[in-house]
């Protein structure tokens, strides 16, 4: 009873905490704080669009790499490979997700920053003329990178969830498709995808949420700048990595206050949004 | 016989063609992680000090090891498996066995996988606004584990609660129908029966929570010295990678790499050793 | 040793369904009763009544009397697993701890309540097992896994570990369904060794098991779709096969519906 009930009081208590702790942020500045653009502690000035902007940012180009990646490597489990090799590649992909996010900071680093350097380059040398989010010059540490490593680290949630949902399409569906003369891609775009449209939704929230918390890879790939700018090259902040790396440095009062209430922000987006895909999820595999 | 248009066929091709892909540039990382630690980290292991010595007062200076951080890792992961495995298993045996089917074992199914999704760092800050804001006023060991205990207990409390409910209900009818009182058909029959699922999932909740990093910065906060203090700050294997890789000096990235080394596998062993458990268990 | 049941007045309900309504009849000590009806008319939610199991699913209750050895089992001064202790049950399907050995299932009643009777577990576990027809099978690998048996072996075991606690009544609530032919014959043998010494109540959907092996049969029968079990008649088997009194036996054991 206490086990179980305990855990639904965890999540309250930390709401009732966050909130008690930012309450000063609230009071002084109601909302408005949000949408600030600058982000100046030690003038006392909070704005938290930097971060805010940060974490989409980052979390879009997570989801625009990972989520091809993720259902293609369901669909492929799923869908096309022979017995023999679904369960050790699933199994790897699974593996994915069981490294340490400080890990794949690490990586991210010393292997994978000097990887992008050029990719970067070539962006913004072509399309960076006319677009300007691949506007120049690359940073080397960015939203881009830190995007580039968030995505390989959605994709075992996204793949493992969407794994489920095509799972629970009914065999027949495959064989009638197949009966009308489909091919195998036609099988999988007309038979498979549309009943799992609702999972894959699900799937690719869950995989946003995970994007939206994520830390210290994030923190250490980002270039921790607090400032919007319009390139995905050059660097900025998320939610998460600024209240990892301010919230111990803080010396005013209203500094912590201000890092718990941009917490307090991004624990309830994330909440709601695992509630709604959980929701979704739990529909289409029902 | 008409044969199938040149298009359709392109495009079957193609696509079919992106599926693997798919999985090339999923594993392509996991391949270049696996071997970077490993290369990088045995080329930073330099004999047994490393594990015995901690790093040297001098981030600059070469030698020394991470022993701190590694009896941080094991101490806190062990606290916080001691108290939140056994609360996460009893909270599964109380929704399956005495609540199965209710409102509130429904709520707390549904936000235990939800608490899955917390951001860690915000786990962190939780930890924190308890036990160095309300108890100790200083960062501890103790405020680390528990938020490794946060972390491990919603995973336990979800893969228990599966597990138990595939035993089947006729054994527990078994036991009931010998006359055997609920709890000691809970205690003797149904965890028994439930072992193998058990260990599995709490294994798991245990390597995710030992690779943490975010919960573990302003709780334990890290140390250079090696401490058993549990009301101490604490270092962690996670801690130390991350200062290294933040670090400007060749040597604290090295001991970093030789400590993710060490991380990737503990947890790798520990996720292999859950799924070998989890594929014998299969009866 | 062997008991016998007054049943009387007893309704059963899953949440807000009544399963069985003002259900009367009597087990008479050293006989086999079978139970005989068709599919939902209640005749396991009975059986399950007698040994108070049906109380422990979600939102499930009984109202009534059940007088075993002079004592009402649903009177509030008694405790549902001293019931239990006294009333043997064997299942639909053998339901073997899967993750005991075969001696550690044939004396599970012992074990499971702390109880050890060290001295005489031997002689226990041999008089259980044979009485089951099963020791023959299993002497030489009492220490095997229990589901390393056959499905009728199985059964077998389950009832050696109902008796091996020796009850006062032993339930069995269609305890050949999941078998094959052979495992059933087997079974029926035992069922008439086994009341010599025993009271049984054997719920069975087999007409043909019943007319074999029961010395009194009743017939439940719940009219409608939806409507609770009610006992049409019970009487010597032999009567109830041959010159029922109710119109809807007779229905029923000929075969016109059901």
């Amino acid at each position: 009873m206490l086990g179980a009930s305990a855990l639904l009081l965890a999540l309250a208590l930390m709401v009732v905490r966050f909130l008690q702790l930012s309450w000063p942020v609230w009071k002084a500045h109601g909302l408005g704080w949000i949408v600030g653009t600058h982000w100046a502690p030690a003038e006392g000035i909070f704005g938290a669009l930097p971060f805010i902007v940060g974490t989409v940012v980052t979390s879009v180009i997570a989801l625009v790499i990972g989520t091809p990646i993720a259902l293609g490597t369901a669909l492929f489990v799923s869908e096309i490979a022979p017995a023999k090799i679904r369960r050790p590649i699933s199994d790897l992909i699974d593996l994915l997700a069981a490294v340490p996010s400080v890990i794949y900071g690490l990586w991210g680093i010393i292997v994978v920053l000097p990887l992008l350097q050029p990719v970067e380059q070539f962006l913004a040398d072509s399309l960076g003329r006319f677009i300007p989010i691949f506007a120049g010059p690359p940073s080397g540490t960015s939203f881009f990178a830190a995007g580039v490593v968030l995505a390989i680290m959605i994709v075992p949630t996204i793949s493992a969830v969407t794994r489920e949902v095509f799972v629970t399409v009914p065999q027949d569906v495959r064989e009638a498709a197949f009966a009308l003369g489909a091919t195998r891609w036609e099988m999988i775009r007309y038979g498979v995808l549309p009943p799992a449209q609702a999972g894959i939704v699900g799937a690719v929230i869950l995989g946003l949420g995970r994007a939206l918390g994520e830390t210290v890879a994030v923190l250490l790939l980002i270039g921790q700048i607090p400032s919007i700018s319009k390139s995905i090259f050059s660097g900025g902040y998320s939610m998460a990595s600024v209240i990892a790396n301010e919230f111990g440095q803080s010396q005013e009062p209203l500094h912590l206050q201000a890092l718990i209430a941009i917490g307090l922000v991004l624990f309830v987006v994330t909440v709601l949004m695992n509630i709604f895909a959980r929701l979704l999820v739990g529909r289409a595999k029902a | 016989m008409k044969g199938v248009s040149a298009r359709r066929r392109a495009t079957d091709r193609t696509m079919l063609t992106f599926l693997v892909l798919a999985v090339l540039l999923a594993l392509v990382p996991l391949a270049s992680i696996l071997v970077e630690v490993i290369l990088k980290g045995i080329g930073a292991i330099h004999g047994l000090s490393f594990f015995t010595q901690p790093p040297p007062g001098d981030a600059n200076a070469s030698g020394g090891g991470l022993a701190n951080a590694i009896i941080g890792t094991l101490t806190m992961v062990a606290l916080a498996a001691v108290v939140f495995i056994p609360l996460g298993i009893l909270g599964a045996v109380y929704l399956t066995e005495f609540a199965s089917g209710n409102r509130l074992s429904r709520a707390v199914r549904f936000f235990a996988e939800v608490m899955t999704g917390v951001p860690s760092i915000m786990v962190g800050v939780f930890a924190y606004s308890i036990l160095v804001v309300l108890v100790f006023h200083h960062f501890s060991a103790i405020a680390g584990a528990f938020a490794l205990g946060l972390i491990m207990w919603p995973i336990v409390l979800r893969t228990s609660e599966e597990m138990l409910s595939r035993v089947p209900t006729s054994v527990r009818e078994a036991s009931l129908a010998l006359g055997t009182p609920k709890w000691r058909t809970v205690l003797k029959v149904v965890l028994p029966s439930a072992a193998a699922g058990l260990t599995t999932g709490s294994m798991l909740a245990v390597a995710r929570a030992a690779g943490e990093t975010a919960p573990l910065l302003f709780t334990a906060l890290g140390s250079q010295y090696i401490s058993f203090k549990l009301a101490q700050p604490m270092s962690a294997l996670p801690l130390e990678i991350f200062s290294g890789a933040q670090s400007p000096f060749p040597d604290q990235i090295q001991r970093a790499w030789a400590g993710a080394l060490t991380l990737i596998a503990l947890v790798l062993v520990l996720t292999l050793v859950a799924r070998f458990v989890a594929a014998k268990r299969s009866v | 040793m062997a008991a016998s049941f007054e049943i009387s007045n007893l309704s059963a309900w899953y949440g807000k369904r009544l399963a069985i309504e003002d259900i009367s009849l009597s087990v008479e000590p050293n006989q086999v009763t079978a139970l005989i009806g068709p599919s939902g008319s209640g005749k396991s939610t009975l059986v399950r009544c007698l040994n108070r199991l049906h109380e422990l699913l979600p939102g499930a209750r009984a109202e009534g009397k059940v007088i075993l050895d002079g004592e009402n089992i649903y009177d509030d001064a008694v405790d549902a697993v001293s019931v239990r202790r006294a009333v043997g049950m064997v299942f639909q399907r053998p339901n073997p701890f899967p993750t005991m050995s075969i001696l550690d299932n044939t004396i599970a009643g012992f074990k499971l309540n702390g109880r050890k009777p060290k001295a005489e577990l031997q002689e226990i576990v041999e008089r259980a097992l044979t009485a089951a027809g099963l020791w023959d099978e299993v002497k030489d690998r009492l220490s095997a896994a229990a589901t390393s048996l056959s499905g009728g072996q199985q059964q077998r075991l389950c009832i050696a570990r109902a008796i091996a606690v020796q009850p006062e009544i032993l339930l069995m609530d269609e305890p050949c369904s999941a078998l094959d032919p052979v495992a059933t014959l087997r079974i029926e043998d035992l069922i008439m060794e086994l009341r010599e010494r025993y009271t049984i109540v054997l719920v069975t959907h087999n007409m043909q098991q019943a007319a074999r092996v029961a010395d009194r049969t009743a017939f439940l029968l719940g009219e409608l779709a939806g409507d609770p079990g009610r006992l049409i008649e019970i009487g010597p088997t032999k009567k109830i096969f041959t010159q029922p009194e109710d119109k809807r036996t007779e229905g029923y054991i000929t075969g016109r519906f059901g």
